[in-house]
């Protein structure tokens, strides 16, 4: 009792985990609905991940062509997904995205124009039109900064009205949670430390948002910072929520391979987008060897063709380079495996023999930045060398389309975001993940307050939950000896590397399943040298608990899905299987903590939507089952 | 493959620390981040450094590598000899938590108190029309990635706590500027608030703001001197004016304190400009009296007044 008397506590009407665009969008519409909302993040406010998104935020917005609209971004992005996405989320998502975006103007968001003063949109790999609104190549730090300022602006609202900034809104951080609690299966609030202290504090809440992001620290070559162990995907199975897809991992085409320790460094998209070529060490522009069936109708042959797409995209087909990630991550791991990569081990993207120096300092200046002070190239004058990173997880919480609530058994969690799954399917298109914050983060906010107003009474937190929680946190400090938590981050992170990997197979994905159990008992003796303050071996000792049932589902997954499709690709079943289509893989935890994983079938596209597709198209992804229904639907709406 | 080499890390915490010695291993390709990481993964595991993007995004890694504040993860090992002792210490305007971990909350209360966008009454979303040029001014100080680099070399701060309260630091200069600039923002009095709230008038314009910016944003010439200027233009006094320019430095009536410890090579301890407006409705405009602004800076002297070409700046004009 004496452990847990002396904690801080906080009451609030809805506690965001995690400060990106998701958690910083929820928190503002929560706040906006007139709700008590605490913001958490684990580094300071305005530096989660979404700062280093470059490219920019897709948004049928059809400023650049009037022949854009929600139809056309819903059929990209069920195509890049493979038609694995969750048909109701890529719906609401194309919809919603415009308004999202515009709204971001009335916070003060200053985006690239267009010649009549409009949001300029860019081409982007997957979508058929320029979609993507941004702001040079650094889209991601214009999207929080706006947020971030939003919020201070609402603090400043409250100040007027209460002389307090902190009344309706506040952000807690360098906080870091590590437990939700729960009162039966409702959420009653959410556990965790001050990295600066490392004094523990608890938020009580019925209704916690996960807004946390990704998983990709599980790899060793990743373009993810050190915040992305999977917590949210944890703290979710934890509290008995489910996760879906995480078998899909995207693998980036472009990450930097040279110098060694800034591998996995992103190159944005937008160097193909604005022109930019990829050429293996004998000069060959072989994209054009890659182009997979589904796509040869929208993808040119020649590289004629291709070259003139960029000023006449309406009578000329797309270059390949600008195919969905995954198709590019693997030509180019074939190219090298072929030998025919450079000495680091990647191939070539070029710039610089497509436009004059100025353009490319105009149109890429934080790449040009980047390339010359990390690996002191220029790339007005060079090509740079590029190979594939551990990008986005697609997999995530599951959760109800339309609120954003969260599976499984619990009641009062929602997740927007990179934490959530099933908007992206198989695999994610570039630029739809900013939107995608914003569009489902507005969401969560609004359906956890209102969620907040259905209960009769609080959740309350129980004592002995609480004091399970302290003795976990505090277990790897009083293991002064224990094993030093970076060498087992390391070894986890070779295991996922080599053996579940950009290219999968069984045998390797059993291998890996049975190393992440001998790498869990490890963890379960990890310790912590130091103190309580700002002790960041202590903090890596906790995520690492995170890391590990996340790539544990992973493995799971990787193993069960044979079949080969968007971000998971088995060297043992190549093919898309129809079949595999309909089906979702869904993991929770069992009593022991260990994964369980179960098949759940794919909800059903509904009949208007499905024809936005043209036959042949859907063919190619529909069991024969499927597409009789379709042809049988189809007659029947001729026939009214 | 790699070489030893000597580094020298303060730890320690608000109660007091000092600089340690580690040889570390170092890598062809190597910045000053993947050091610390490597010490903290072979030697020091409890090494409290912040970091997020490695590549220059996040402005989580400030500190001040052999004086001068940086980057960790944009200083490339290469810039320093092979024998070369690299010193990393905390920011030194914010108070230490740990290690290379500094206080920064300074700056959140600052952009707290920095007035918000205000958007244009009846414009609905969705109705937001401006010219490429118009939002290029804005844009470049929301380039910005709050490193707080400008903000720890500023001498107004640096080595006068005492100043903290009334002075909100270049960095905010940029984002009173940003909002002055921006096509659509409905406050036009975001000068005067920057100069009676912000403390614009502490900043005598000694450009180290701009020399530190890892963003290369022109926060001198291109926020605070348009800034200024513009105050200026409204209440120019032309008496004022030719006074001050033909008057030597010695003659004019206040006497400009010399700071404590001018002579030490890295110290940032400068006079801060005069009140800006004094008693009698009159502004010192420094900038045309002095040929150097507040004493040197610790990056070479900059010349003032600044060669026309160098001042970017537009004036915007006036919209309906
Ligand atoms: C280099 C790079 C470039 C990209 N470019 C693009 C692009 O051009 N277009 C695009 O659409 N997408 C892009 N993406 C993807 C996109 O940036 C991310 O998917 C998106 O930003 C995720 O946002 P989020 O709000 O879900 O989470 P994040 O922005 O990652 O935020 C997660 C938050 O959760 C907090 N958190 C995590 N765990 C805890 C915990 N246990 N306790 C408390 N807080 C916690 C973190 O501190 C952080 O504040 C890019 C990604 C990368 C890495
Ligand atoms: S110019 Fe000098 S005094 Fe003015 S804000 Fe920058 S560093 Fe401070
Ligand atoms: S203006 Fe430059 S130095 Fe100052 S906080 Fe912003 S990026 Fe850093
Ligand atoms: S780690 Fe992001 S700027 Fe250095």
């Amino acid at each position: 009792m004496s452990t847990t008397a002396r904690i801080e506590r906080h009451l609030y009407d809805v506690v965001v985990i995690g400060a990106g665009g998701a958690g910083l969008r929820a928190a503002i519409e929560a706040r906006l609905a007139g709700k008590r909302t605490a913001i958490i993040s684990k580094s300071l406010f305005g530096k989660a991940h979404t700062v280093m998104a470059e490219g920019g935020a897709a948004a049928a917005m059809g400023n650049v062509n009037s022949k854009d609209n929600w139809m056309v971004h819903f059929r990209d992005t069920m195509r890049g997904g493979k038609f694995l996405n969750n048909f109701r989320m890529a719906e609401l998502h194309a919809k919603e995205a415009p308004e999202r975006i515009w709204e971001l103007e009335t916070y003060g968001a200053l985006f690239d124009r267009t010649k009549d003063g409009k949001i300029s949109q860019r081409n982007f790999g997957g979508h058929e039109y320029p979609r993507l609104a941004h702001v040079g190549d650094r889209t991601g730090l214009e999207l929080i900064r706006t947020l971030q300022q939003k919020i201070v602006s609402l603090q400043q609202e409250d100040f007027a009205e209460t002389g307090s900034y902190e009344s309706r809104i506040r952000v807690f951080s360098e906080t870091t949670i590590t437990e939700l609690l729960l009162d039966g299966d409702r959420v009653a609030g959410a556990f965790g430390y001050y990295r600066e202290s490392g004094e523990f504090l608890l938020l009580e809440a019925p209704a916690v948002i996960l807004a946390t992001g990704g998983v990709g620290r599980s790899y060793k070559v990743t373009s993810n910072s050190w915040e992305y162990t999977g917590d949210g995907h944890a703290l979710a199975l934890r509290a008995g929520a489910t996760l879906i897809n995480m078998e899909f991992l995207q693998f980036h085409p472009t990450g930097m391979v040279w110098p060694p320790s800034v591998k996995g460094i992103l190159v944005t998209e937008s160097v193909r987008g604005d022109g930019g070529v990829l050429r293996n060490s004998e000069g060959k522009r072989f994209m054009f060897d890659y182009v997979p069936d589904v796509f040869r109708k929208q993808y040119a042959d020649t590289e004629e063709e291709a070259d003139r797409w960029y000023t006449d995209p309406d009578n000329n087909r797309r270059p390949p380079e600008l195919l969905p990630r995954d198709e590019v991550a693997r030509a180019i791991n074939s190219e090298v495996k072929a030998g025919r990569g450079t000495k680091a081990g990647g191939v070539l993207l070029d710039v610089s023999t497509r436009m004059p120096a100025e353009t490319i300092i105009k149109r890429l200046p934080s790449m040009h930045h980047q390339f010359k002070e990390l690996a002191d190239v220029d790339i007005t004058k060079e090509p740079m060398e590029v190979g594939p990173t551990c990008h986005y997880v697609m997999g995530g919480v599951e959760v109800e389309p339309d609120t954003a609530a969260a599976m499984g058994t619990v009641q009062g969690l929602f997740a927007a975001g990179e934490v959530s799954g099933g908007m992206h399917g198989s695999n994610r298109l570039g630029g739809n993940s900013l939107s995608d914050l914003l569009v489902f983060g507005k969401r969560a906010g609004e359906h956890a307050a209102a969620y907040g107003e259905t209960l009769s009474k609080r959740p309350k937190v129980s004592t002995k939950d609480l004091e399970a929680a302290v003795t976990t946190a505090l277990a790897p400090l009083q293991r002064q000896s224990g094993e030093n938590p970076y060498g087992l981050q390391q070894d986890l992170q070779a295991v996922m590397g080599d053996l579940v990997g950009i290219i999968r197979r069984e045998g390797e994905l059993t291998d890996a399943l049975k190393r992440i159990q001998e790498l869990k008992l490890r963890v379960a003796n990890v310790g912590a040298t130091g103190g309580r303050r700002y002790n960041p071996g202590w903090h890596l000792a906790l995520d690492l608990r995170n890391m590990m049932i996340v790539s544990e589902c992973t493995a799971k997954a990787a193993l069960e899905r044979e079949e080969s499709r968007g971000g998971h690709t088995r060297e043992d079943f190549p093919a898309m299987s129809p079949q595999w289509r309909l089906v979702n893989l869904v993991c929770s935890l069992d009593d022991g903590g260990d994964v369980h994983l179960e098949r759940k079938p794919l909800p059903t596209m509904r009949d208007e939507l499905i024809q936005l597709f043209d036959r042949t198209e859907l063919s190619k992804y529909l069991t024969e089952d499927e597409m009789s229904r379709f042809d049988a639907n189809a007659e029947s709406t001729e026939a009214k | 493959m790699g070489t030893k080499r000597h580094f020298r890390v303060w730890r320690g915490d608000e109660s007091g620390g000092d600089i340690q010695d580690y040889d570390v291993e170092v890598n062809e390709g190597e910045v000053v981040l993947d050091i610390i990481h490597r010490l903290q993964a072979t030697q020091t595991p409890d090494l409290a450094c912040r970091w997020n993007c490695k590549a220059g995004k996040c402005g989580s890694c400030s500190v001040e590598i052999n004086g001068k504040p940086r980057l960790g993860c944009m200083t490339r090992m290469s810039t320093f000899e092979e024998d070369e002792t690299v010193t990393i210490t905390p920011l030194r305007t914010f108070p230490v938590i740990r290690d290379l971990v500094t206080d920064v909350s300074f700056n959140y209360e600052k952009a707290r108190e920095t007035p918000a966008f205000a958007p244009p009454p009846g414009v609905a979303p969705g109705e937001y029309r401006m010219q490429q040029v118009d939002v290029e001014r804005s844009q470049e100080f929301r380039k910005c990635i709050e490193c707080f680099l400008c903000q720890n070399t500023c001498h107004v701060v640096r080595d006068h706590e005492e100043n903290k309260e009334a002075f909100s630091g270049p960095r905010y200069f940029i984002r009173a500027a940003e909002l002055d600039m921006h096509p659509l923002d409905d406050r036009d009095d975001r000068k005067q608030y920057a100069q009676a709230n912000q403390g614009l008038g502490f900043c005598n314009i000694t450009k180290c703001c701009t020399e530190v910016c890892p963003e290369h944003i022109k926060i001198t010439d291109n926020a605070i001197i348009p800034m200024k200027e513009r105050v200026v233009d409204k209440r120019y006094d032309p008496l004022v004016w030719l006074g001050r320019k033909i008057f030597r430095r010695d003659e004019l009536e206040q006497e400009v304190p010399t700071p404590a410890g001018a002579a030490a090579p890295f110290s940032s301890a400068r006079r801060a400009e005069l009140p800006d407006i004094r008693e009698d409705g009159k502004m010192n405009v420094t900038e045309i009296t002095l040929d150097t602004q507040g004493g040197p800076s610790p990056f070479g002297d900059q010349e003032f007044p600044m060669p026309a070409d160098r001042l970017s700046y537009h004036k915007p004009e006036p919209q309906d």
